[in-house]
């Protein structure tokens, strides 16, 4: 326990950096969520493809080899955009002034920090499955209820903001919950790219003392703190809503 | 002579290959009650629904104090509004009482009431509660202003319904068979506010099947049988002397 006690400050850092890493991830992943189900429910073919295609891949690959392929498949993708645009550039410079040297006006190398792949990551995976959430929701809502906001004059915007979205939210908060503690136990992944979070924290103090056993069931504390905390407000949340209806 | 507060003129609908309108005429003047009867399928709720657009015609003219709603062709869809705004203030002078209530199920009696006031028509928020309050006096729910639509009765609930109509200070009060989905106890309470909106002067449009009101309320009544205007005249006139046999074989078999 006296271990334990040396590294309380580190890993209560890394607690807070899990939390963020969560939240940050949960409003990117409501946010894409919100626009899959849109695009999901929109009449454009073209909308609809791009949406299916994106929750049909997310949903089906695990998310540690998401986490990978996204992490450093971006790194990729970013250094060879910069590669790309930098050559272009110099290219067009030359164009109009032989004389010009090769220049970087982007760096080279650039180095995506695992706190926002991780966020990044997570969120785009968690999109997916919200997408699903909040489409199911919008389909639930009363068809008499937008009937009625068109009857006395709404336009489609207020439609949306005053009926829909809440009637909406309504119907995809317990999907919400669920969603959030599965995108909070995920973020032990972002470990694995080298983010200090209190998972990583964990396993390099049962390195180097030896005490997996300690260290492993502080963290598994800790995540159950979150997960109780979290699903006691959902029950508030969901039991506010339901008062309001039948 | 004053011009209609609504007036249709030849108005067709159609659903795919099915024309549910063959052509309606119908003028509605300031204080007018006109009860539109017919059996299910002869096209009386889509009539009302094309007044405000919920469904769109497909052909003919439809002027709300002489405004003309703008209408032009569309490739795919065929007729659709011209100006979504213009049909959007239109329809916020014209307040539809729905056979199911609809009722925002998220917000309070009083949130329904002034919803259409201050988010529609910009009234003040303050000034549309002090009205909204003696509306729901009026249809006796001022009591359970703070109730949610899902904790009231159905009688209580169309109640309501009609308050949240007259918050908007409509130019006509759309009616779709608003005592069809009551138990039958129920049906007295909604019919008598219904009455006394009738008595001031309101100009309505009532789809039913009651006919002691179609008979006793309203002013004019208007048969429809599969899409077109079987009937019409003054209550008095076409209860005692139905012309067609089609309406003197529908009031016999309602009664």
């Amino acid at each position: 326990m006296a271990e334990l006690q040396n590294y309380q400050g580190i890993l209560l850092e890394g607690a807070w950096l899990t939390l963020q890493v969560a939240l940050l991830s949960l409003i990117l992943a409501v946010f894409l969520g919100l626009l899959g189900a849109l695009a999901k429910l929109s009449h454009s073919t073209i909308l609809k493809g791009i949406a299916t295609l994106y929750t049909t891949v997310i949903r089906g690959i695990p998310d540690l080899i998401l986490m990978l392929l996204i992490f450093f498949g971006g790194q990729m993708l970013v250094n060879d955009l910069s590669y790309s645009l930098n050559e272009w550039l110099n290219e067009l410079f030359t164009t109009y002034n032989p004389e010009h040297e090769w220049y970087s006006f982007l760096p080279d190398y650039i180095d995506i920090s695992p706190y926002f792949a991780g966020i990044i990551t997570i969120g785009f995976i968690f999109g997916a499955y919200m997408a699903e959430t909040f489409r199911g929701a919008f389909m639930s809502v009363e068809k008499g209820q937008l009937e009625a906001a068109t009857a006395y004059g709404m336009s489609k915007l207020k439609i949306f903001t005053r009926v829909m979205f809440p009637q909406m939210m309504r119907h995809a908060l317990p999907g919400i919950g669920n969603n959030w503690l599965v995108l909070l136990k995920t973020t032990a992944l972002v470990s694995i790219i080298g983010l200090q979070d209190m998972v990583k924290i964990a396993g390099d103090a049962s390195g180097s003392t030896q005490q997996p056993f300690t260290f492993y069931f502080a963290v598994a504390l800790v995540f159950l703190f979150f997960t109780t905390l979290s699903t006691a407000l959902l029950k508030w949340a969901e039991q506010k809503y339901t008062i309001k209806t039948r | 002579m004053k011009s209609a507060t609504l007036s249709i003129k030849n108005l067709h609908k159609s659903f795919a290959d099915n024309e549910v309108l063959k052509g309606i005429d119908l003028d509605a003047h300031k204080g007018d009650v006109i009860s539109i009867l017919g059996a299910s399928g002869s096209g009386k709720s889509t009539l009302l629904r094309c007044v405000n657009l919920l469904e769109t015609p497909s052909s003919g003219e439809i002027r709300v104090n002489g405004e003309l709603i703008e209408m032009k062709q569309d490739k795919k869809r065929g007729a659709v509004p011209a100006s979504i705004k213009q049909v959007e203030r239109i329809r916020s002078r014209l307040a539809m009482v729905f056979q199911g209530f609809n009722l925002w199920s998220h917000m309070t009696v009083l949130e329904n009431v002034i919803e259409a006031p201050v988010h529609v028509l910009g009234v003040p928020k303050k000034e549309a509660i002090v009205k909204a309050e003696a509306i729901l006096q009026r249809v006796g729910l001022y009591e359970r202003k703070n109730y949610f639509p899902g904790q009231l009765s159905g009688g209580q609930q169309q109640r309501v319904a009609i308050a949240r109509a007259l918050a908007v200070e409509p130019e006509v009060m759309l009616f779709d068979e608003p005592t069809s989905a009551l138990d039958p106890e129920l049906v007295g309470e909604v019919l008598s506010v219904m009455r006394g909106l009738a008595e001031e002067g309101r100009t309505m449009l009532v789809v039913t099947h009651e006919m002691a009101f179609a008979r006793d309320v309203s002013n004019k009544v208007l048969f429809l049988h599969e899409g077109l205007v079987e009937e019409q005249g003054k209550p008095e006139v076409i209860f005692e002397n139905p012309s067609s046999e089609r309406f003197k074989q529908f009031i016999s078999s309602v009664y």
